[in-house]
């Protein structure tokens, strides 16, 4: 199992973790054994793409699209992020 | 009038009864009996409650929470409120079909304690014969479940020197966490301290082998270290600062800004029965005392560091300097460092520590022990 996430990674949200929508508060929330990880919307939109099966250069091609970015740029930010998840263990992949 | 966020985690201590006898049990010193346990109702109103104020997690502790007979009841509603649901457990009273019930319920992840990795010692330290290998079953139970895991290990000079062996234990069981929580000196723990606290070389060690495993580790075992700030510069926030994220309720309903925080006298709480877990959480007097920091002295109060760590512990402040008040004697500043430090100095060095003040009911004349 490597640890290390690259385009061709699918990732997931590990089992028992969920997002759910914080009504008290506004946004998105990641929960998981006894930790809760605030989500900003981009955070949000990113992790709602990522159900196993997209690859995450899929995922950076569909937020690309979505806001008009440079796509390298996305895919450097998304794999930062979903990597500091794998590390916490909030991501499989 | 307050300005609290609302919390992000509610513990539940469903009832004070324990096979156990941990002599570093977070409970106090005074225990709640049966008698005075919420019931269920009161706690699905609870739990409802909580929900609505924001409240994302509910850990079901105690005591032993599987004494209680309606745990499966009070997770499910819990779940179905939208909570994510912890049962933190000794686990010796878990078997397969109780487990069941409970997943069925909607439980997702069961912390197990276990006292240390060595069979005999472990059984001693929590006073229970037996109890290492049910714990061991049971963790198996959980991941063969396909339940999250978290192994707690409370750490001391008694068993700090098989830490490397409960890492690996973790792994062996199947953790995706692992908690190494060194033992914290009030309530049961403050009696015993003479028994558990370790030198500050062994402390380093133990540093030194959590960090190695942490980066050997990644992505496969998370671990969360507490480290015990006797030896610490600067205090840590403890529950991320006070009535600031987290409430308590006990067995009996009185609802706490920490779960020692009934060591500190003078301080009212109330209680369920009487008020809603908002008012409570807005405006109770325990929760207003120490929130925030405008209740801070000095060196807190000019301190860059005073909503960073808000002035450490306040159960540790009232236990070491008899007021609650007072700056955390962990951090360097306060004037009281220097005599804790000598205090563990010493204390670490005695070559035989002592024996264990176990954890149990004060025996109450005309009375019997409660049946589990
Ligand atoms: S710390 Fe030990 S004695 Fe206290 S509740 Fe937990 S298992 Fe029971
Ligand atoms: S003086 Fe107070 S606020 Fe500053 S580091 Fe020490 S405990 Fe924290």
């Amino acid at each position: 199992m490597s640890a290390n996430l690259t385009a061709a990674s699918r990732p997931g949200l590990s089992p028992h973790t969920r997002m759910k929508n914080d009504t008290a508060r506004g946004g998105w929330v990641l929960l998981a054994p006894e930790r809760v990880l605030m989500l900003d919307a981009i955070a949000a939109e990113i992790l709602t793409l990522c159900d196993g099966n997209a690859d995450i250069g899929t995922i950076a091609d569909e937020l690309a699209r979505r806001h008009s970015a440079p796509r390298e740029e996305v895919l450097g930010d998304v794999l930062e992020m979903l990597q500091e998840l794998r590390n916490k263990g909030l991501l499989v992949a | 009038m307050s300005t609290a966020g609302p919390p992000l985690a509610l513990l539940a201590e469903l009832t004070h009864r324990c096979p156990l006898g941990c002599p570093y049990c977070s409970n106090p010193l005074t225990l709640d009996r049966v008698r005075d346990e919420l019931d269920t109702a009161t706690w699905l109103r609870v739990i409802d409650e909580a929900a609505a104020l924001g409240v994302l997690q509910v850990h079901f502790s105690g005591g032993e929470p599987l004494v209680r007979r309606d745990l499966a009841t009070l997770i499910g509603h819990a779940r179905a409120a939208g909570l994510y649901t912890n049962l933190i457990t000794s686990a010796v009273l878990l078997d397969a079909p109780r487990l069941a019930s409970l997943q069925v319920a909607g439980l997702e992840h069961v912390q197990i304690s276990f006292q240390d990795t060595e069979p005999g010692n472990a059984d001693r330290i929590a006073g229970f014969q037996g109890g290492h290998e049910k714990k061991l079953a049971a963790a198996r139970m959980v991941r063969e479940a396909g339940l999250a895991l978290t192994i707690n290990a409370v750490m001391h000079r008694q068993n700090l020197g098989h830490l490397s062996e409960m890492i690996d234990l973790a792994l062996v069981l199947g953790a995706g966490r692992l908690e190494i929580a060194h033992v914290q000196y009030y309530g049961w723990a403050l009696s015993n301290r003479s028994s558990l606290i370790p030198s500050r070389e062994e402390v380093r060690n133990a540093v030194a082998v959590v960090a190695a495993a942490r980066e050997r580790l990644k992505g496969r075992l998370v671990i969360d270290h507490v480290v015990p700030d006797y030896y610490a510069h600067r205090p840590k926030a403890c529950m991320g600062g006070w009535a600031r994220q987290f409430m308590n309720i006990a067995p009996s309903g009185l609802v706490l800004p920490c779960h020692a925080a009934q060591g500190i006298p003078n301080l009212r709480f109330d209680s369920v029965k009487e008020r809603s877990l908002r008012e409570i959480w807005a405006d109770s007097e325990a929760f207003e005392r120490f929130r925030g920091t405008s209740w801070m002295p000095e060196p807190c109060r000019s301190c860059d560091r005073r909503e960073i760590d808000f002035g450490g512990c306040r159960c540790q402040a009232m236990a070491l300097t008899g007021d609650a008040g007072a700056t955390d004697p962990a951090c360097a500043l306060s004037p009281h460092h220097a005599r804790l430090l000598a205090t563990a100095k010493a204390e670490s060095e005695a070559v035989i520590p002592p024996s264990f003040v176990y954890r149990r009911y004060a025996k109450m004349p005309h009375e019997e022990e409660s049946p589990a």
